[in-house]
């Protein structure tokens, strides 16, 4: 059976589906029988999801004016040179 | 600053379903074809991403602003040479993350900040926190709060691993473009990043573990 230590070397190519068909079987037999590898799975899962998830806050409006006006002096720039 | 020509992630295409389908690619060829309220829009659709990025490499708000700020300047002066060969978000993320690093190196007295330091693969226990969580905290907690957790969290990694989660698994990047934005080889990106994810994790179950499950260890 796969040591736990070996697992986490794979545990990646897990979590991102990038494993053999083979390879998958092997390292789900490992997760049916080790409980402590199968909540190190299910709770980096659920890390991956839950900063998939939460949305970007909002750019601060002021620094997002600074942005708009810093563009518009570039465009007018460019714009006078042609 | 008016709606005029900079309004905030309005163009697209009608989809089938009657939303509107952001097009990057005409968004992009309108662009470089002069269209300045195009790249506007561009802007609009990406700045929150830049923004959040630059804020979790530097840790700071005034540099991220200034990352923020580079980046998009450097985007409209360059777009000529931007070919399309990869997505404009590639290439802005790209060019964030170059303008973030030098931002890092200034603040630390022009020291290089290498994101390619050894790191050791060993026996160190990334997973002393074996303990389910008590449900899912996207329904627990609120949007806000969530943000809150989720950024100390980050914040609590090495640079070298945050760059790299924050790449990978929130801004969604392959390994390759990754690495290509890092300056890593692909295997210091797989080995970091497997660190971070297990480092956030670890962090992340300290907070959502269900209350009294730290006996669970011992199975």
């Amino acid at each position: 059976m796969l040591s736990c230590k070996q697992f986490m070397s794979e545990l990646n190519a897990y979590l991102d589906e990038a494993t053999s068909p083979e390879e998958r079987e092997r390292l789900q037999r490992h997760i049916n029988e080790c409980p402590n590898c199968w909540v190190v799975v299910d709770t980096t899962q659920k890390t991956l999801r839950v900063y998939k998830g939460v949305e970007a806050q909002t750019v601060p409006p002021d620094v997002s004016e600074r942005l708009m006006a810093a563009l518009q002096r570039k465009m007018a720039e460019k714009r006078g040179r042609c | 600053m008016g709606g005029g020509w900079y309004s905030k992630r309005e163009t697209g295409m009608q989809s089938s379903n009657g939303s509107v389908a952001f097009d990057e690619g005409a968004l992009v060829e309108r662009a470089r074809a002069g269209d300045d309220s195009a790249f506007a829009e561009l802007v609009g659709q990406y700045d929150r991403k830049v923004y959040r990025l630059a804020r979790n490499i530097t840790q700071n708000d005034e540099d991220a602003e200034d990352v923020l700020q580079d980046a998009f300047l450097k985007a409209y002066t360059h777009l000529d040479n931007f070919h399309g060969d990869s997505k404009f978000y590639t290439w802005i993320v790209r060019i964030a993350v170059n303008e973030a690093l030098m931002k890092l190196r200034k603040r630390r007295g022009d020291k290089l900040v290498s994101l390619d330091e050894e790191i050791e693969l060993g026996e160190e226990a990334v997973t002393r926190e074996i303990a389910v969580w008590d449900g899912n905290p996207e329904q627990t907690y609120s949007q806000e709060e969530l943000r809150v957790v989720l950024d100390e969290a980050i914040q609590s990694l090495k640079p070298t691993f945050r760059s790299v989660f924050q790449l990978r698994d929130v801004e969604e990047l392959s390994t390759e473009e990754t690495a290509e934005a890092l300056g890593l080889s692909i295997p210091a990106v797989k080995s970091r990043l497997l660190r971070a994810r297990l480092q956030l994790r670890e962090r992340l179950t300290r907070q959502f573990k269900r209350k009294g499950d730290d006996a669970f260890a011992f199975l």
